[in-house]
């Protein structure tokens, strides 16, 4: 029962992996979707940097609305922060009303093509839910740990890094992931904007109508999502094995 | 008046927070970016005007006496009342003016030369939205009150813009031009949006039951949808490409009735893949919070399976389905924006138009009724489940 | 009259209630006590087939309960069940008419019941007719979920622990309500419990119940008098078993005539009680009144010992 999935995932890994790096093997599985000798493997640019830079865009973008959504978070729910606890709880809700293309699309016009504007949207993006679950993860300690903290006597500071944090973090950690996985989707429509990334293969496919880049390019970057995400998840059992969430 | 006085006279220091950064960033705006562009077609970068140069002086003072004003709300009044009609005010004022200076600044008959709202603009409104929206956020209305206000809102909105005050304004330029377009592909994108919805709930509902009444159904279940749902959408739609072309290659029935490996089908199968989780899972978490007790009671006193499933079961379940129903809904909103890459058509359509010809103003017609759409829903749904809790 | 005969329920190759055969008569209350485990709300849940029995049969006035549709026979039975159950979404009103909507009832009689109700059980109709459950007390709720399950007139009331949920104080008031309410409509109650004085207090006869049998069923003074099972000793409590003798009668059942001095006692008052009150006040003997006032007589503490030995 526990075994299945692991090694479900190993395969997937290992598919991912063999792929990317020698594509051209996997030519005859991918012929029979091409149309007048058109090439079944894409062409136009090498699949390994193409995936390497994709993965790059996602973790920076994410790295950075880690650090913000979580220096937000623990800004709004200081004793100095909380006029905009009510505000910030708001744009939140009607921020991921925002479809992801929207921001892409409304920051071009702003900084012009590239790798800048995938970058921004997908770091504002990936803000809404890191921040939101540091402020769930923050506002619903335990109280009885809450006072226990204060009557031990620990300054605010120590309180925050040694007590709040460690027990939000299994909640902040489940944002990161959620965050990552939409950026994967939303960096391939990146490629639209010209910034390099998976989504490159996709569009040539659709501009080209060859189904065999399209297919090769969704299955490289639904599996790059599919371990994120499995790896994500390892990594918070790991780390949150002493904290208990409910 | 008194309203007004009082908290001035009894808190003279208190400066509100959120005041003082939404006024430091909209005066900072105003100094340093333009109110309009004005553009000699729709590409080439605009000419930067400040307020000053845009408008007449009795107008331009006019706008600096209301922003001044509502700042001054902003920064020393705490009652969000007070706040939320200021900040209303000053909107309506920034909006006419904005309009003005689209009707003046376009030479009479020239369809052309392009007016659009400038970075100072934008700044000003986010602020002034953001000091409505605390307001009202404070105000905790009621969900009735909060639905009646945003079809006020959306009613100001259209009339303003039937009205013909703004329709020098690039973003009505680029919809006129669009007109009929724009009706067909926002009528697409709200059928592909809730006939993937409805697909999706016809049969996630009878599925979350499933897994609620046969918990070993359930990990595998929602296990399975969630990696769907961790497939980004561009990639799954190309994914699903090839076997419905193959399908409507394979059955010409299947292509009579519109299936192709591009357009509108893959869209609506990806976009009904997606929206499954939510709703499976929210009917099963649903039907789980119910109270045993409550399902107890009702079948000892002789419902029969329906009756209980029915008024019990899922009527105390319905909250969180609507919830599960939301979230679907946003999201399938936004996705098929991206649909149309594929030819799937929608509001998208503008969107990447707009990209490949750098015309912001063709991304904003299609991105901006996209989020308004997104909104609407959520705002009604959020409404509905709260409605639905308190009974 | 209930007739239990030979009910069994397996789930695999475990009995949960092993050949259980109890015949309860008409307008009593029979309680099934017994620990966690021993099988009592299941062979409860038997009776109107919640749970379908492996083996045996119910019989109600003769009947066998398997001759009509389960949900058919629940609406002729009263249910009501610990934590009360009652359904969140709808009014007090609308909770009490809950089996009489699905008999069809029409309009003005159901209102009229359900008025009745709301009075019987002390719940002025004005305030909360239309109230939710959560807008009422833990005591309020739990009068509710009695009401409902009476609403539609039943012969036969079944309860599952129905007051495990309350404080004692208001535990003693529900009980209290509970016996007048069946001296009211006469409705045949059966109830389960795992506290054997509340047992004893509301139960004609009581079975008790451990591993799936029924290891006794008979009158609470029987119980204690003729133990059937050492188990049932040890349940029906050995250390305190004369003092629970003397709580089963009344000080007006055992008195004598005359009048004596010292302190003076209610003739409801349990033998248990006027104990307690003599040991209290130092005293030999203690006059009875009636809840009128009128004198009926005196109990002596020679009386209560000979009424707390070992029949």
């Amino acid at each position: 029962m526990k075994h299945g999935p692991l090694l479900l995932r190993g395969l997937a890994l290992l598919l991912l992996v063999s792929f990317v790096i020698a594509p051209q093997r996997f030519a005859p599985l991918f012929a029979p979707l091409t149309q007048y000798g058109a090439p079944p493997i894409y062409d136009q640019g090498n699949l390994l940097t193409l995936t390497l830079a994709h993965l790059g865009t996602v973790c920076l973008a994410a790295a950075a609305s880690t650090l913000i959504a979580v220096a937000l978070a623990i800004l709004v729910t200081r004793q100095s922060g909380r006029a905009f606890l009510p505000l910030s709880r708001t744009l939140v809700n009607i921020g991921q009303t925002f479809p992801p293309v929207a921001v892409l699309a409304i920051t071009v016009p702003l900084v012009g093509f590239g790798e800048i504007p995938t970058l921004i949207a997908l770091f504002a993006y990936g803000l809404l839910p890191i921040f939101e679950n540091t402020l769930v993860g923050l506002q619903t300690l335990p109280p009885a740990v809450t006072e226990a903290a204060d009557g031990m006597g620990l300054s605010a500071r120590e309180r925050l890094f040694s007590v709040e944090l460690p027990l939000a973090m299994p909640l902040i950690l489940e944002g990161i992931r959620l965050s990552l996985v939409i950026n994967v989707g939303t960096a391939t429509i990146g490629s639209t904007v010209a910034a390099k990334g998976l989504g490159e293969v996709i569009i040539a496919g659709l501009l080209s109508n060859n189904t065999a880049f399209i297919l090769q390019g969704g299955l490289v970057t639904a599996l790059m999502a599919v371990l994120l995400y499995e790896g994500m998840l390892a990594v918070e059992r790991r780390l949150c094995r002493s904290v208990r969430t409910d | 008046m008194s309203a007004l006085a009082a908290p001035l006279t009894a808190a003279p220091r208190r400066i509100e927070p959120l005041g003082a950064l939404l006024t430091l960033a909209g005066a900072l705006a105003l100094t340093w970016l333009p109110f309009v562009l004005v553009k000699a077609n729709r590409i080439v970068p605009g000419t930067p005007l400040g307020v000053g140069a845009a408008l007449p002086p009795a107008v331009a003072g006019g706008l600096i006496v209301l922003l001044v004003g509502a700042a001054a709300v902003g920064l020393c009044v705490g009652a969000p009342r007070v706040r939320l009609l200021a900040a209303l005010t000053a909107l309506a004022g920034l909006a006419l003016a904005v309009g003005l200076a689209g009707s003046l600044l376009t030479p009479g008959g020239n369809r052309v030369v392009r007016v659009a709202p400038g970075g100072a603009f934008w700044v000003v409104l986010v602020c002034l939205g953001l000091l409505a929206t605390d307001a009202l956020t404070r105000l905790r209305p009621r969900p009735l009150v909060r639905v009646l206000a945003l079809g006020l809102l959306l009613g100001i909105v259209v009339a303003a813009l039937a009205s013909g005050w703004f329709d020098h304004l690039s973003i009505l330029r680029e919809y006129a031009v669009n007109a009929a377009r724009f009706a067909q592909e926002l009528r697409r994108h709200v059928l592909l949006a809730f006939g993937s919805l409805l697909a999706a709930a016809l049969v996630g509902l009878p599925l979350g039951i499933l897994c609620h009444r046969v918990p070993r159904l359930r990990p595998g279940v929602l296990g399975t949808l969630n990696v769907i749902q961790t497939i980004p959408a561009i990639a799954l739609f190309g994914i699903l490409m090839a076997p419905l072309g193959a399908l409507a290659g394979g059955f010409p029935a299947l292509q009579r009735l519109g299936v192709s490996g591009i357009g509108a089908a893959p869209a609506v199968v990806a976009l009904f893949l997606y929206s499954l989780l939510p709703i499976v899972a929210n009917t099963a978490s649903g039907l789980a919070r119910v109270s045993r007790a409550a399902v107890d009671a009702a079948r000892g006193m002789g419902m029969t399976h329906w009756q209980v499933l029915r008024g019990i079961e899922l009527r105390l379940a319905l909250p969180v389905i609507i919830t599960g129903v939301r979230v679907v809904l946003v999201q399938n909103i936004g996705m098929v924006t991206v649909a149309a890459l594929i030819g799937g058509g929608g509001l998208g359509t503008f969107v990447f138009q707009g990209i490949g010809q750098t015309a912001i103003d063709l991304v904003l017609l299609g991105a901006i009724p996209t989020v308004a759409l997104a909104f609407s829903s959520a705002v009604l749904l959020d409404a509905l489940a709260e409605t639905l809790e308190r009974r | 009259m209930i007739t239990i005969e030979h009910l069994a329920k397996q789930y695999g190759t475990k009995a949960v209630v092993e050949d259980v055969n109890l015949t309860i008569e008409r307008n009593s209350i029979a309680v099934i006590v017994g620990t966690s485990g021993s099988g009592k709300s299941t062979l409860l849940r038997m009776i109107n087939r919640l749970i379908e029995p492996s083996a045996g049969r119910v019989l109600i006035e003769g009947a066998d309960t398997r001759e009509e549709p389960a949900h058919l026979l629940r609406r002729r039975i009263g249910y009501a069940i610990q934590g009360h159950g009652l359904f969140p979404h709808r009014t007090v009103e609308e909770n009490i008419a809950t089996v009489p909507r699905l008999l069809k009832w029409p309009a003005a009689r159901i209102a009229a019941r359900v008025r009745e109700l709301l009075e019987v059980f002390q719940l002025e109709p004005a305030t909360y007719a239309h109230a939710f459950p959560h807008q009422l007390s833990g005591g309020q709720q739990q009068r509710v979920g009695v009401a409902r399950a009476l609403a539609a007139e039943p012969a036969v009331l079944l309860m599952d622990e129905p007051f495990g949920a309350l404080d004692p104080i208001i535990r003693a008031k529900a009980q209290e309500d509970l016996l007048a309410i069946q001296r009211r409509y006469g409705t045949t109650i059966v109830l389960v419990t795992h506290d054997m004085d509340e047992a004893f207090r509301l139960g004609d006869r009581v079975a008790v119940m451990s591993n799936g049998r029924v290891l006794q069923f008979d009158t609470p003074a029987a119980l204690l008098a003729h133990p059937a099972d050492p188990l049932v000793t040890r349940m029906t409590g050995q250390t305190d078993r004369a003092l629970r003798l003397l709580s089963l009668t009344t000080a007006g059942e055992i008195a004598a005539p005359g009048a004596v001095p010292g302190p003076t006692v209610s003739a409801a008052a349990s033998l248990r009680d006027v104990l307690s009150e003599l040991l209290w006040r130092g005293a030999e003997a203690a006059s009875v009144t009636r809840e009128d006032g009128t004198p009926c007589g005196h109990v002596s503490v020679a009386a209560l010992l000979r009424h707390g030995r070992s029949p």
